[in-house]
């Protein structure tokens, strides 16, 4: 690679960097090997399907048509759809990222051994997400390929959604590692998924946020949830224009914030 | 010892929680190849101590220097040549008893191969080669100690950090984690270690300190302790159920110290016969009798006191 060669140093220590976040990553890999995980994977991608069959398709048959931002007019479902999308990939991610990734915090205590390491917080953080991405980036592939088999998008879009819905993820995640951090015990999980069905319900995944109040449209907009709907309604639904760049911009600025605050906590709660 | 030859050098090292002074400026300077102890009742500040030497607790004063680096900065330079076996084993449940190994090594950037080599050669060495496919949670305490010991190993550190070895585990077991330690050392591995036994600290250290209320009250070889803090002999004496509180004045000036307990009185004395035969000189009849060589057990309580820390 060119950039290697001009700046040797610095790459090197970028790659030293980058393995040992994935060699965290490894070690869930290993042992998701084990674990009678692979059902739990297969949960998490049901749900949205179900959702997508019933109110997408179902509830679909009496809402009629839908307008876009741009004034197009999409099927219910194909309105639905791609917000289903964005939710599992919300869905998978947390659920890596905030029960899973707690357990190893607190209760297996993994990353104290890991920790004294050469690893650092945020090299745990970092592999930690990646392998939340790749569990949410076999979600989104395989709904992606129903949704597209559906009529619902096109397999050219399909494509290029499929990277954003890891960059929803990898927000979702970091935000949910950096939460998790705060938790004091299992009970303030309840805090996690009301907020998560809350967004679930009201991120302009089943109407769009004009129809409600402007208050309330207000609070919608600022939720992170909105902008991975969006973003990813407007790549499936064919119509991306320059607003799509705030979304992106907002899910990386909330990605890093979430990462940030993930390895400063762990090194406050396991570097004493 | 020169600044240069010492592996470790730790000079007015301090660590607070809040209000809590665990360290209260140590000085320590670990050579190579040597094995070094930490003695001291629970909360005499051993583990920070350790925690501090292994790079995952800041000081909060003081200077300290591994490896020729500053702990400060370069903690995970000096990580990468540690080898870590902390008070609870920190073991991976969710891996099978090789996989603890081969993906630790990963967190070293050990190629795959290299690792996987390395890790049944260790399993060899603690003598769990034939549960490499096992899960780990079976595991006997000691298998999961020496388990814990082989993963401090995988990157062949230059210095290894043991809390607590052996504690909670049977004689057996700890007969077996002693010597591999002792292998490791002969091999050159420069060994710290805490503990509160003093047979493992007899065992296994060339040189100690003992610490109490974060501070070192002694440091030295165990026979320089046992000479310096007490005597070459102990005279235990015993008068069935009778009430010991008189008997402070009776044997006044036998021995070097006389030491009252609730059930025994102990002599310190060069000459353990000698001082039962003064007792026996004054009419007094003991229940039973007992002369034992000083051990670091007496140094241990002489320096830190007998009374419970926690």
């Amino acid at each position: 690679m060119v950039t290697t060669l001009i700046f040797p140093r610095a790459m090197s220590r970028l790659d030293h960097r980058a393995s040992g976040a994935l060699s965290v990553t490894a070690r869930n890999l290993a042992a998701a090997r084990h674990a009678a995980y692979w059902w739990v994977l297969l949960s998490g991608f049901v749900e949205p399907l179900l959702y997508l069959l019933s109110i997408g398709v179902g509830v679909g048959r009496l809402v009629g048509d839908i307008a876009l931002p741009d004034g197009r007019l999409v099927t219910y479902a194909q309105f639905v759809a791609p917000a289903m999308l964005a939710a599992s990939a919300m869905n998978g991610a947390l659920a890596e990222t905030t029960m899973n990734f707690y357990g190893k915090l607190k209760f297996m205590r993994i990353y104290d051994a890991t920790l004294a390491t050469p690893i650092t917080p945020m090299q745990v953080s970092v592999g930690e997400l990646i392998w939340a991405m790749c569990r949410g980036g076999v979600y989104s592939a395989v709904f992606l390929v129903v949704m597209a088999a559906l009529d619902l998008t096109t397999w050219g879009w399909a494509l290029v959604a499929l990277p954003v819905t890891l960059l929803v993820g990898f927000a979702f995640g970091a935000l949910g590692m950096g939460l998790s951090t705060l938790l004091r015990s299992w009970q303030d999980f309840d805090y996690i998924n009301v907020t998560q069905f809350g967004l679930f319900l009201f991120s302009g995944t089943f109407s769009p946020p004009s129809d409600f109040p402007v208050p309330l449209q207000i609070l919608i907009e600022v939720t992170p949830l909105y902008h991975g709907v969006a973003l990813l309604r407007a790549i499936t639904t064919g119509s991306p224009d320059w607003t799509v760049l705030w979304h992106v911009a907002y899910l990386v600025a909330l990605a890093v914030a979430g990462l940030t605050m993930a390895s400063r906590r762990m090194g406050v709660l396991l570097l004493k | 010892m020169a600044e240069d030859e010492a592996l470790i050098a730790a000079t007015a090292l301090v660590k607070q929680f809040g209000d809590f002074t665990a360290v209260d400026g140590i000085d320590v300077r670990v050579r190579a190849g040597e094995a070094f102890g930490f003695l001291g009742p629970n909360g005499a500040g051993k583990s920070s101590t350790m925690r501090m030497i292994g790079c995952v607790s800041r000081p909060t004063g003081g200077a300290l220097r591994i490896l020729g680096l500053d702990a400060a900065k370069d903690g995970a330079a000096i990580r990468a040549r540690l080898g870590v076996c902390p008070q609870q084993d920190s073991l991976d449940l969710e891996l099978t008893v090789l996989e603890n190994l081969t993906v630790y090594a990963r967190y070293f950037n050990i190629p795959r191969k290299v690792a996987r080599a390395r890790a049944m050669e260790l399993l060899d060495f603690v003598q769990l080669a034939d549960r490499a496919g096992d899960k780990v949670e079976p595991l006997s305490g000691g298998m999961k100690r020496r388990l814990t010991i082989a993963r401090a190993l995988v990157n062949e550190p230059e210095i290894v950090l043991l809390d607590e070895p052996t504690t909670g585990l049977d004689p057996q077991a700890r007969h077996l984690v002693w010597e591999r330690l002792f292998r490791l050392k002969q091999r050159g591995v420069t060994l710290v270690l805490t503990t509160h036994y003093m047979d493992e600290a007899e065992q296994l250290c060339d040189r100690l300190v003992v610490m109490d209320a974060g501070r070192i009250v002694a440091e030295g070889s165990p026979r320089e302790l046992i000479d310096r803090h007490s005597t070459r002999e102990v005279l235990e004496v015993r008068f069935g159920n009778d009430p010991l509180d008189g008997f402070a004045d009776k044997l006044d000036g036998i021995g070097e110290r006389v030491e009252v307990l609730p059930d025994r009185i102990l002599v310190y004395t060069g000459d353990g016969d000698a001082a039962a035969a003064q007792v026996h000189g004054r009419g007094l009849t003991p229940s039973s009798v007992l002369v034992r060589r000083g051990s670091l057990e007496d140094v241990f309580l002489q320096l830190t006191g007998r009374t419970l820390v926690d």
